[in-house]
């Protein structure tokens, strides 16, 4: 990969960066309510007010204060939470990797599955197989994450207990080393397909378009008019040229699938950043609230990144366009 | 591109084609008359157009269909379905099939004000850069996509959890966040048709800026637009469950997304309570996305 390919794309997420923290000001200076009466509830007299605005700035000029918020966010400082009395980055920063592990897993899932569906429905297109998997993709993709969750939990977990119900390892055991981490595994194979499912749905459909295409093109009618049989011709020539839509559709779906994983996780029961913006947004606990945003939203611009780089690892023509 | 349902992707990865574009009024008529013929030829986009035909007019005839207060106690709490009530009680004995179509109602009310008010500013952003172009689409496209970097259920649940959930509160916000997609597509659209004769036609006989916007580029945005509202609409439904899933919705409208998150609690003893709210929502969803599937096969038919 070209050096300038890189520094162009990493200077093109400064203004990306710079848009969200201005966005999220702007979203705290314009809502309604003053931000002591949060903290007070009502109980603080004039000198605690005047005692508070004075402490965080509040009367300063709005060019101070943002200034003052690009610091504290750029320096990971996030604030204290209302409702819990913990900094903000720690109680994030505790959550995350669960549901990192969540996404992470959902990702592959939804990546093999989707590129395998696709694979199996662009074979004979419009046949028996390929129509099936297009309906299935299509009821997959309409189904609320958290009620086939509910079903889940309702179906495989409680009549078939097959899976385990709530959280990420039983409390009741006190497991160590290996026998921890599948534990982890166990508890997380139910969360972890129920968010696939519609990335999978997805990623099948655009993997099925992108073969069918690519399996019409010239340079693989000379593949397989040299023998090559229609397995093949589809694993070797199609698919590498039909994978750059889906690599758009897997870096492009990282901000839905965090917002999957948090609909998921309040159903499971998930030790992760779900739980955490349910209290908030119970409690109207904006330090952690904003905390969420920020971090999800940095995520993404990270995961666009990301992709770019792939896309250009994959397809040599972007680095030197 | 976050979030995109199937149709759209295609349209954003496929470059948008050349639209065919008509000569005069006479064409303009029978290149209408061939979609339509072509969309009633096309069973899943006929039978999303009939499912969401029923689920709108069941929501918008709710008061009608199951009138009372949806809140009200109707019968014994969490009794099973039965004759007297088909998708049974809730845990306050709430008559489920009277709160799934006063659930509807929301749905159905939510979507209508938010396309409407993301229309209006996707229409209105997407026309003028595209047909302005030069540094006026730069700024707006810029600005657009600046916009569609922060993630919107995360933008979304902030701005209501700071202005408050209240059901005005739930159309603004989802309606001012909705409208980069719609934006960008008409641009392109804009971006191409400010090129064809028939606006050069128009601008050598001296129509203004304005006339040309609206009486030649706006009406060859429609067929482009329609997909994506409706893209857009099966979205909304699901955005503004899972707010009322997570307790972001107002709490005195009935909601798909609360009644299911109502059922949790429950679930182990009262299976419909989570099984009839959320069927409900899947077939919504499901109907708006075939009708979006039928419109995207057949009335852009370049693509």
């Amino acid at each position: 990969m070209s050096l300038q390919y890189l520094i162009r794309r990493l200077v093109q997420i400064v203004p990306a960066i710079a848009a969200i923290i201005v966005i999220t000001f702007v979203i705290i200076h314009i809502a309604p309510g003053d931000p002591v009466d949060a903290v007070a509830s009502g109980n603080g007299d004039d000198q605690y007010y005047a005692f508070m605005r004075d402490k965080f700035g509040l009367d300063e000029p709005m060019w101070t204060q943002f200034r003052t918020f690009v610091g504290n966010v750029l320096g990971g400082d996030l604030g204290v939470s209302f409702a819990q009395g913990q900094r903000v980055s720690t109680l994030i920063w505790d959550r995350l990797p669960s549901t990192l592990l969540l996404m992470g897993s959902a990702l592959v899932l939804s990546s093999v599955g989707g590129v395998a569906l696709g694979l199996l429905a662009a074979k004979r297109p419009f046949r028996f197989v390929d129509l099936g998997i297009s309906t299935a993709a299509l009821m997959g993709y309409a189904l609320p994450v958290f009620w086939l969750a509910q079903l889940a939990l309702l179906g495989l977990a409680f009549e078939l207990g097959w899976f385990p119900i709530q959280g990420m390892t039983d409390a009741r055991a006190d497991y160590t080393g290996l026998a921890h981490y599948r534990d982890v595994a166990y508890h997380l194979v139910l969360p972890s397909l129920v968010l696939a499912v519609s990335e999978v749905a997805l990623v099948a459909r655009v993997a099925r378009t992108g073969l069918i295409q690519q399996n019409g093109a010239d340079y693989v009618r000379t593949a397989k008019s040299k023998g090559l049989s229609a397995n093949e011709s589809l694993l070797r020539h199609a698919l590498p040229n039909a994978m750059l839509p889906v690599v758009t559709v897997i870096g492009g779906r990282i901000g839905s699938l965090f917002s999957g994983a948090v609909l998921v996780e309040t159903v499971f029961g998930w030790p992760g950043m779900g739980r955490l913006l349910l209290q908030a947004s119970e409690n109207r606990d904006h330090p952690v609230l904003l905390g969420l945003v920020l971090v999800v939203a940095f995520s993404v611009v990270l995961a666009n990144l990301l992709t770019d780089l792939v896309y250009a690892w994959i397809d040599p023509r972007i680095r030197f366009r | 591109m976050p979030g995109s349902t199937p149709a759209s992707v295609s349209a954003d990865l496929h470059a948008l084609g050349e639209p065919l574009v008509p000569a005069g009024e006479a064409e303009d008529l029978s290149r209408r008359r061939l979609a339509l013929r072509r969309f009633l030829r096309h069973p899943a986009g006929m039978i999303g157009l009939v499912l969401t035909t029923v689920l709108v007019a069941l929501g918008l005839l709710a008061d009608t269909v199951a009138p009372g207060d949806p809140f009200a106690f109707a019968g014994p709490p969490l009794s099973a379905p039965s004759a007297e009530h088909r998708f049974g009680t809730d845990n306050l004995g709430r008559d489920l099939v009277d709160a799934i179509v006063h659930g509807l109602h929301t749905s159905a009310v939510v979507v209508l004000w938010v396309v409407v008010i993301a229309t209006v500013l996707g229409v209105m952003i997407g026309a003028v850069a595209g047909y302005r172009g030069g540094f006026v689409d730069d700024a707006l496209m810029r600005l657009t996509e600046l916009f569609q970097t922060i993630p919107r259920f995360f933008l979304v649940l902030f701005m209501l959890a700071l202005f408050g959930s209240s059901f005005k509160n739930v159309i603004l916000v989802l309606g001012l966040t909705s409208w980069p997609l719609l934006a960008r597509v008409v641009r392109a659209e804009a971006l191409s048709i400010r090129e064809r004769q028939f606006v050069e036609a128009a601008r050598s006989l001296g129509a203004s800026n304005l006339r040309i916007l609206t009486r030649h580029v706006l009406p060859n945005v429609v067929p482009a637009a329609v997909v994506v509202i409706a893209l857009l609409a099966s979205r909304i439904i699901l955005l503004e469950a899972s707010l009322s899933f997570l307790g972001l919705g107002d709490a005195n409208v009935m909601s798909l997304g609360f009644l299911v998150s109502n059922a949790q609690r429950f679930i182990r003893v009262a299976w419909w309570m989570s099984v009839f709210p959320g069927a409900t929502l899947a077939i919504a969803v499901l109907a708006v996305n075939l009708l979006a599937d039928g419109l995207n096969d057949t009335i852009t038919p370049n693509r």
